[in-house]
């Protein structure tokens, strides 16, 4: 079917299978191997798009669900060499090592930045807990979403 | 900021960052060729049986499967594992557990994978399957490798030191207890993967998920019956490995689907189940121990059985054993003792390498053991560790001497003063209703490196780029510890340049030198050793250069500063383009090989336990605290706070470290209180994330992490390993809290709540 959606803030029009994964389609058609997959049913959170600016699992969605709306990948976020502060404090705050979790731990970040721009601790590591990481033991990761929230202040 | 001079001992921030968060760096499972296939397996129906006929007419005709292989279409040994080569690329004439691959599906997609797996019809004689290690060992066991003299033995060896058990007879006080812990899975966000293909030139190239990228292709050689020279494999960054991709998973499948494939690219990528199913475990392990001391609390003797279950197949079990028989009697001196260690083949999945390599074992038996000889005697667990602890120049329990920097003394004096110790029964007395609280603390060490007898070494590239830039060749992978990021803070110290003055390039059989494996707590310590030597070379023959481009005799007068090279006498900069172009493109290039060192001389454990690795040189040592809370109605246990301080050497980069100590410390917690890696004759229970449980975020507290700093002289700016030492210690730190909240100790793992529970139901009792 011909699917119309706006990828990283461009119209694209597919044709797909309306029963692709959502995750396949990005990396297998359309070349956008930042969003990863960790186990295919929605346990990881590293498949983590934001569907209309909320997180979501692209692991558990099909291709037809894409019509109609506004799609952020891992690679959108980034202004050319300029990184997005979550990705930036996920830089300079350590917060990456192997590296697979995380541009799902930065959907992850900014769907709850943008609900809560202002979280405790607890709170963030409630906002990461559909995320597993097996590397950082999550301490770092928390530590830069804090600094995001800090540089960003009301922005986001 | 991007001109400044890169130092030993600051966050310098990774290298491997921005690529990584911004979803651009490639990782092996990233690659999606032009024109490729799919690969996937049918595996097993059986723990063990004999395979009688493969059917795979029916697969083969649906549309879109290109070809199904088995067994015969493997031209070499079939065989990979190093050091034991037992593990089929696929099963011929029998399987020995569920995950062995019975063949192979190249196909369009990987539904159309899925589809023939089911058409595939084979044909099983079953045989007796053994499950348990000691039945295993027993003379009428069924026998898993026939041809092996020793039948379902891998590896067995007896350290017996002083009067060796017989002084326990001697001892004034001693206890005594078995422990058994599961299988622990690695559970990497990335499964094992990769793509192949076969190129225009007959040479087969492959991008794979590896710490092992040039064990790899030797090994790959032997089973597929290619020279190796007709091999090539790249090892971009990994999705996590922690041991489980050291060595062979899906390469052998992988060049097998590309050598049938028409020419066309192949595609291998598991599922998380296909992952559980197939990858290696931690070792399930069984262990006996009986400790004493005489009545002013000095430790007498010690004696351990240690039974290890290797599963299937050998993979690292021989070595595995050989570092735990080496690590059982904990950071103690002790005159007197046995440990024996024996590590037994069963139809269970395979154990093999994994972040402590033995050590999470028996460090969780023998710190239990320490905390129960402590209370007997009635001496404070800290008191009785530090009057215990060995110092440089003396012999561990196990025979080991600690010729090298040795700081768990250090640690053990950081911790007592710190006040999550000092505090601690306070804290334990505030316990809120229906809860307990208790502190419990941990001590031990990591060797680092490969022992006596397998050589580790390191060769490292660089190379002066036209662009006056600087390529590091990695010989080493990089599965997440950040161990190429520090090479650029080890280059750029010795060569005064700026981070953005590096470009890494990732472990390639064709480009970079072969460096070992990424593991083993070795690979800053040897790559790093490696890389100083070519970083000096190199820096010599562009000062040389400058002095002969008419700036003087003296090198003492030039310095190497970002970009350039400054001359002191006369004020005057020289570009590093303009010395790039004044040399010789073999001139730009520096290699140098570096081999660790290794303790020589050892007599106390039999040649094939030495073989295996056992003893190394030199360790890193830890002591950890774990403050708990139980809930009484549910058994749950809460880490509340974490303390680690750890001997790692010389930080070399502080952000790096802590990621290295906080990572292993929550992946230990996990080993304690969660993973419990179910398998049922044969059968794994635990099949996926939603079943075998890993810490999320909300489930492990922020942790202290305290370096106490030694100088390691034999390691690059002093630095020891630290890949491992994280993960040895929050298990018996836990199960002591666990124990003296509870006054039982739990002797199977992991400290579940349910188990817990129970600990309480039958204080209650009592």
């Amino acid at each position: 079917m011909l699917i119309r959606f706006y990828l990283n803030n461009q119209l694209k029009e597919i044709n797909s299978d309306p029963d692709k994964r959502v995750v396949d389609l990005l990396r297998e058609n359309l070349g956008l191997t930042g969003t990863k997959e960790g186990c295919g049913e929605g346990e990881c959170g590293a498949c983590s798009i934001l569907v209309d600016g909320v997180s979501k699992l692209s692991c558990l969605m099909l291709a037809a669900q894409l019509d109609g709306h506004n799609i952020i990948t891992i690679e959108g976020l980034a202004d050319g060499e300029k990184l997005h502060p979550v990705q930036a404090a996920f830089v300079v705050g350590g917060a990456v090592q192997c590296g697979f979790c995380s541009p799902g731990m930065v959907i992850a970040a900014l769907d709850l930045l943008q609900r809560n721009p202002h979280p405790q601790r607890s709170e963030i590591r409630q906002g990461l807990s559909g995320n597993l990481c097996r590397c950082t033991g999550y301490q770092k990761i928390v530590d830069a979403v804090e600094a995001a929230a800090l540089e960003m202040g009301d922005k986001l | 900021m991007k001109d400044s001079t890169v130092a030993i001992g600051t966050a310098l921030p990774r290298a491997d960052g921005p690529g990584k968060v911004c979803g651009t760096e490639k990782y092996a499972a990233d690659y999606y060729p032009e024109g490729m296939l799919w690969a996937g397996v049918k595996t097993s129906d059986y723990a063990h049986a004999l395979v009688k006929e493969i059917d795979v007419s029916a697969a083969l005709i649906i549309p879109g499967v290109h070809a199904v292989l088995i067994h015969k279409d493997v031209k070499g040994s079939n065989r990979v594992g190093v050091p034991e080569s037992d593990a089929p690329v696929l099963a011929d004439y029998k399987v020995c557990h569920k995950g062995d691959p019975v063949a192979l599906i190249i196909a369009e997609s990987r539904e159309m994978v899925s589809r023939a797996a089911a058409a595939i019809n084979v044909e099983y004689q079953a045989l007796p399957a053994v499950f348990d290690p000691e039945q295993a060992l027993l003379p009428d066991a069924p026998v898993l490798h026939e041809n092996r003299a020793d039948k379902n033995l891998l590896l067995s060896g007896a350290i017996n030191k002083g009067k060796g058990a017989l002084a326990l007879e001697e001892c004034t006080f001693s206890v005594e207890s078995e422990f058994n812990l599961p299988a622990q899975e690695h559970a990497y966000l990335e499964t094992e993967t990769g793509v192949a293909c076969l190129n225009d030139d007959g040479v087969l190239e492959l991008v794979a998920s590896t710490q092992t990228p040039f064990r790899d292709r030797m090994e790959l050689a032997h089973a597929l019956g290619l020279p190796a020279t007709k091999i090539k494999i790249s090892a971009p960054y990994l999705g996590g490995g922690f041991g489980g991709k050291d060595g062979i998973t899906v390469q052998g499948l992988l060049g097998l689907a590309a050598l049938n494939s028409s020419g066309r690219p192949v595609k291998m990528w598991n599922s998380r189940e296909e992952s559980f199913k197939s990858s290696s475990k931690r070792h399930p392990a069984r262990m006996h121990y009986r400790l004493g001391c005489k009545q002013d609390g000095s430790l007498h003797a010690l004696s351990c059985r240690i039974v290890l279950d290797t599963g299937a197949y050998a993979s690292l079990g021989g070595p595995v054993l050989a570092l735990a028989m080496e690590h059982a009697a904990g950071v103690y001196r002790i005159e007197n003792t046995y440990i024996e260690g024996f590590c037994v083949y069963t139809n269970n999945p395979i154990s093999g390498a994994f972040r402590g390599f033995g050590a999470p074992q028996v460090l969780a038996a023998v710190e239990q053991m320490i905390d129960m000889l402590a209370d007997k005697i009635g001496m404070d667990p800290l008191e009785f560790r530090l009057k215990n602890a060995v110092n440089r120049g003396d012999e561990l329990g196990s025979g080991v001497l600690m010729s090298r920097s040795t700081g768990i003394v250090a640690c053990l004096q950081t911790m007592q003063k710190h006040p999550l110790w000092i505090n601690r029964r306070q804290w334990e007395k505030d316990a809120p209703p229906f809860k307990r609280r208790a502190v419990g603390m941990a001590a031990g060490m990591q060797g680092t490196g490969y022992g006596p007898v397998v050589a580790d070494v390191a060769n490292a590239k660089l190379e002066l780029l036209v662009d006056g830039r600087f390529r590091i060749y990695s010989g080493v992978a990089d599965m997440g510890q950040g161990n190429n990021a520090t090479n650029v803070q080890i280059a750029g110290e010795i060569l005064g340049q700026s981070a953005a003055a590096f470009e890494l390039l990732q472990p390639d059989t064709e480009r970079s030198l072969p460096s070992g494996s990424s593991s083993a707590s070795r690979t800053t310590y040897s790559f790093g050793n490696a890389l100083q030597g070519a970083c000096r070379l190199l820096k010599e023959r562009i000062l040389t250069r400058v002095c002969q481009m008419g700036m003087g005799i003296y090198q003492e007068d030039l310095l190497l500063v970002p970009g350039r090279v400054h001359h002191i006498p006369s004020g005057k900069d020289i570009p590093l383009t303009v010395i790039a172009t004044a040399m010789t493109d073999s001139e730009r290039v520096s290699v140098n090989s570096y081999t660790a060192p290794v303790a020589r001389h050892h007599e106390i454990v039999n040649p094939a336990v030495r073989a295996a690795g056992f003893p190394h040189l030199v360790f890193c040592f830890a002591c950890h605290l774990a403050r708990i809370e139980i809930n009484e109605l549910t058994g749950e246990v809460t880490i509340c706070d974490y303390l680690a301080c750890t001997d790692g050497g010389r930080v070399l980069n502080p952000q790096l470290y802590e990621q290295q100590i906080q990572g292993g410390i929550v992946q230990g917690i996990g080993y304690a209180l969660w993973e419990d890696f179910k398998v049922s004759a044969g059968e794994i229970l635990s099949s996926n994330l939603s079943t075998y449980i890993i810490p999320g975020s909300l489930d492990v507290p922020d942790i202290i992490s305290l370096p106490v700093e030694t100088v390691e002289d034999s390691g690059p700016f002093g630095m020891k390993g630290i890949g491992e030492i994280g993960i040895n210690l929050p298990y018996p730190a836990i199960a002591n809290a666990v124990a003296r909240a509870t006054g039982r100790r739990i002797k199977t793992g992991p400290l579940s709540a349910e188990r817990v529970w129970q600990a309480l139901q039958a204080e209650e009792e009592q």
